[in-house]
């Protein structure tokens, strides 16, 4: 086991180099802008006095890297600063946010995950019939439509003219698990359509390259059936390249989703990060943007030691 | 061997076939094969021969993309297998007919300890429950001479040695008391050490249960210490069959009369020149990959024109006495001299001409050989490298080099590696070897994964170059036949050291080394008792006298 916690702390410092490296290259990507933060904040009407006012307030009279350092060491300690339009702490806006955002990812992923790979291991049991043919065109057809189209789609027939679920994902305080979950059905829905597709995919792939080595034609040749042979022969073996993808798309559900958000109006961290673009709020881009990188690099983590640990031969050394 | 006269197997007029090119080819061609209950019949051949397609359709069962013909008929205990339902014939593998596959290492699954997949034919047909069923496996492994019985079935595949996990595999095939176990080339990738154990707990616990088998080799002497009765196979179709020592004794056919002759080719030993430096001097090498040591005070000479042959079990360290020589592996203490002069240990610190003096055939011509290159480019692009030849020049050197491996330019000059045959693309490699003009190539294991017609042609084609040439082999191999046959000096390893060395006369003249002398005795010889002799002189025990329970 001493090997397996030794790669797990590399991989866990390589993570955090990776991510310091990003920070620099956030932090200073806002520094290459033309003119300067105070004109982009306050366009090109701006007075002298009010840019050297605003210059002032955020500190740009003192180097970058000596401002870099203190960014981050406050990052570190999750202050964010504060937002340039609501003057308000950056951390506090972000926190209910992104623990929305979460609880749609988790939602989804909690659907989208296991009916990813059982129907994978489906397809790949009865490969190439119509079953096979009919997953493939039907999960091919929702992965390749834009997620707002998808959106509207699932509001016009689900919403609108059936009427069994909220077409708006607004949460308000006090709201039961329930309740919220009903409220969030379609977006999360959404989302798991626009997913289900890669990890379906790649599970059937790599069960059915798995299908020709000496152990499954062994299995076979002992008379274990065919549904046994893809659960117990060949699904162990086919986890690495699995997991890897569904920890692509887990990162997917929590980065990619200000589409889905914005369709149903709910309160996520990627309407913030809009909103903040838009008004050119970059305590609020920056923020954000490091904790799209923190999960990435923490999904992918997860990913790495997933896979390691799927691994016989280094869960049970010689 | 007690054999009462039931017919269990009755093939007739065999037909397989597989789909390429969008058509169906024939490559079984309507063979008959008849077995008793309790009989071993061998089935021999070369690669292509249709050895292993027959076996497998013993048990109804054809690879993707082969089917069984029309007219052909597999009667097994009664049961037409050509009939029989799918799920049918599933119920009958593992139970009445197991399987045992030539690597063990890659048929046991990486994922599930060797117990748990001994034990699932029993549960899947509910003859045992697990308790009752990994006890059986538990005394199987016992009666196979596994070490520690009651626990190696715990372990997971990657936690057992080769020799081993195919002694494992067959326990596994006896799992159901099966009637008849298909043995497709069990032993051909162990050592020779560890065949003899293999070999004889196979024919022991056949013997014990009175299995019937397909015993399935390339080897003769394997098959001839194995099988009752030997068929000997060609292209899909059966040569002739007849009871093991009379086919030994008098084979009929002149096919089966050439695989016998095989091993009779010879050349003459060559004496160490007495005046001149050595071409290659390997000088109190140690070496190791990462922090393990492998190699330790590894010495030896190679003279000009003479061939040395480094035996060993795998593992010995003799390709990494190569890659010490080429300068692959740097070693950690000692050095490599190329007529008398040092070589830089790295071979990214040697010269051109230093590169082009040693050269490489590889083991498997397949991966060795770009399958996306022309045979004139593969051959063309050293002679470019190291000659600097270019435009007709390089032309007429590719056609003289194949001329010289005896392949026709006009016809191999444009084609790819994937359209050639395996003696033709080892042929190949030597080509390739020989375009940097070399003094000096080492050959690693360039036979083994050969048939012995094609390995003989090879070894034919190597001694002769190297009289027109003046070449110098490294000769790696585990196979002392071979050794026999073309080396003039035997260098013998283990564990990464060198324990004898000598001209090979004298190496294969007892007194021996006692770890040459384990070696030379376990190749098997053509003589049926040879196996049983060899047992009774090492001592070990019958299958009868292992203490139960212990």
């Amino acid at each position: 086991m001493g090997d397996i916690v030794s790669i797990v702390m590399k991989r866990l410092g390589l993570g955090l180099i990776t991510l310091l490296v990003i920070s620099i290259i956030i932090f200073f990507a806002v520094e290459l802008l033309p003119g300067d933060i105070a004109q982009a904040v306050l366009g090109q009407g701006a007075t002298e006095d009010n840019l050297a006012a605003l210059r002032k307030e955020l500190g740009l009279d003192r180097a970058a890297p000596v401002r870099y350092l203190e960014w981050l060491g406050n990052a570190l300690t999750g202050d964010f600063g504060n937002s340039l339009v609501s003057k308000t702490s950056v951390s506090e806006a972000i926190g209910t946010r992104f623990a929305n955002t979460l609880f749609l990812a988790v939602y989804a992923a909690v659907i989208s995950v296991p009916v990813a790979i059982f129907l994978g291991v489906l397809v790949a049991l009865f490969r190439n019939s119509v079953f096979d043919r009919v997953a493939n065109v039907v999960t091919l057809t929702s992965i390749s439509s834009p997620e707002f189209f998808l959106g509207y789609i699932l509001i016009l027939f689900l919403a609108v003219k059936g009427g069994y679920f909220p077409a708006i994902a607004k949460l308000d305080d006090g709201m039961s698990l329930i309740d919220k979950l009903n409220r969030t059905f379609l977006p999360a829905l959404t989302m798991v359509l626009v997913v289900v597709a890669h990890m379906m995919r790649m599970t059937r792939a790599s069960i059915i390259n798995l299908l020709a080595s000496p152990y499954v034609e062994m299995a076979r040749l002992k008379g274990v059936p065919a549904w046994k042979v893809i659960v117990k022969h060949t699904l162990p073996n086919a986890w690495a390249p699995v997991i890897n993808v569904v920890a692509l798309n887990l990162a997917y559900l929590i980065t990619g989703v200000v589409l889905v958000e914005v369709v149903f109006v709910y309160p996520g961290i990627g309407q913030l990060l809009v909103d903040a673009v838009t008004k050119r709020d970059f305590p609020v881009v920056q923020a954000c943007c490091l904790i799209f990188a923190a999960t990435f690099i923490l999904l992918n983590l997860a990913a790495d030691v997933g896979s390691i640990l799927t691994n016989p031969r280094l869960r049970h050394p010689k | 061997m007690s054999q009462d006269k039931t017919v269990l197997l009755d093939i007739k007029n065999l037909i397989i076939e597989g789909y390429s090119d969008e058509k169906w080819v024939g490559i079984v061609h309507g063979v008959d094969l008849k077995l008793h209950r309790g009989e071993v019949m061998g089935l021999i051949g070369e690669s292509g021969a249709g050895k292993s397609t027959i076996g497998l359709a013993a048990m109804g069962f054809t690879k993707d993309g082969c089917r069984i013909g029309e007219g052909s008929s597999i009667d097994f205990d009664g049961m037409e297998l050509t009939t029989t339902p799918q799920s049918d014939l599933q119920s009958l593998r593992g139970a009445r007919i197991a399987y045992v596959a030539q690597s063990a290492a890659a048929s046991f699954n990486p994922a599930h300890k060797l117990i748990d997949q001994h034990t699932e034919a029993p549960l899947q047909y509910r003859i045992q429950k697990r308790l009752e069923s990994q006890e059986d496996a538990m005394e199987l492994y016992e009666r196979l001479r596994l070490p520690n019985p009651r626990e190696i079935g715990f372990r997971y595949p990657h936690q057992v040695s080769g020799g081993q996990l195919q002694r494992a595999m067959t326990a596994m095939a006896m799992a159901c008391r099966p009637d008849l176990i298909i043995f497709d080339e069990p032993t051909t990738a162990l050592d020779v050490t560890t065949q003899i154990e293999v070999l004889s707990a196979i024919r022991d616990i056949v013997d014990q249960f009175n299995t019937a088998a397909i015993y399935i080799t390339h080897d003769l002497a394997v098959v001839a210490q194995m099988a009752d009765v030997i068929k000997v196979l060609l292209k899909g179709n059966e040569v002739e069959e007849a009871d093991t020592r009379s086919m030994l004794a008098n084979p009929q056919d002149d096919y089966t009369k050439s695989l016998w002759a095989v091993r009779d080719f010879k050349r003459d030993q060559k004496p160490r020149p007495t005046d001149s430096v050595p071409l290659i001097s390997v000088k109190n090498v140690d070496a190791s990959y990462g922090d393990s040591p492998v190699l330790f005070d590894v010495s030896f000479d190679i003279y000009e024109g003479m061939t040395v042959a480094v035996v060993g079990e795998s593992g010995s360290g003799k390709s990494t006495v190569a890659r010490c020589i080429t300068g692959l592996l740097p070693p950690t203490k000692g050095e490599c001299l190329f007529q008398g002069t040092s070589l830089p240990p790295d071979y990214r610190n040697r010269s051109k001409d230093q590169l082009r003096q040693a050269q490489m055939i590889y083991q498997m011509a397949d991966t060795a050989l770009n399958p996306k290159v022309k045979i004139s480019e593969i051959i063309g692009r050293p002679a470019q490298f190291y000659s600097g030849l270019s435009g007709p020049a390089l032309k007429n050197r590719v056609d003289e080099l194949l001329d010289l491996i005896e392949l026709d330019p006009s016809q191999y000059y444009n084609r790819y590696p994937p359209e050639l045959s395996g003696g033709q693309k080892q042929r190949i490699g030597i080509a390739r070897s020989l375009a940097a003009e070399p003094t000096f190539i080492i050959c690693d294991e360039v036979t083994s994964a050969l048939d012995q017609l094609v390995a003989e042609g090879i070894l034919r084609l190597l001694d002769k170059l190297q009289n027109e040439l003046n070449l110098s082999y490294m000769f790696i191999t585990h196979d002392l036949a071979t050794v026999r046959s073309i080396a003039d000096e035997v260098v013998v390893m283990q564990y990464g050291k060198v324990v004898e060395q000598g001209p090979k006369d004298v190496m294969f003249t007892p007194p021996h080394h006692e770890y040459t002398d384990l070696l030379l005795s376990s190749v098997p010889e053509m003589d049926p008792d040879w196996l049983t002799t060899l047992l009774e002189e090492r001592g070990v025990d019958g299958p009868g006298d292992v203490a139960k329970g212990e």
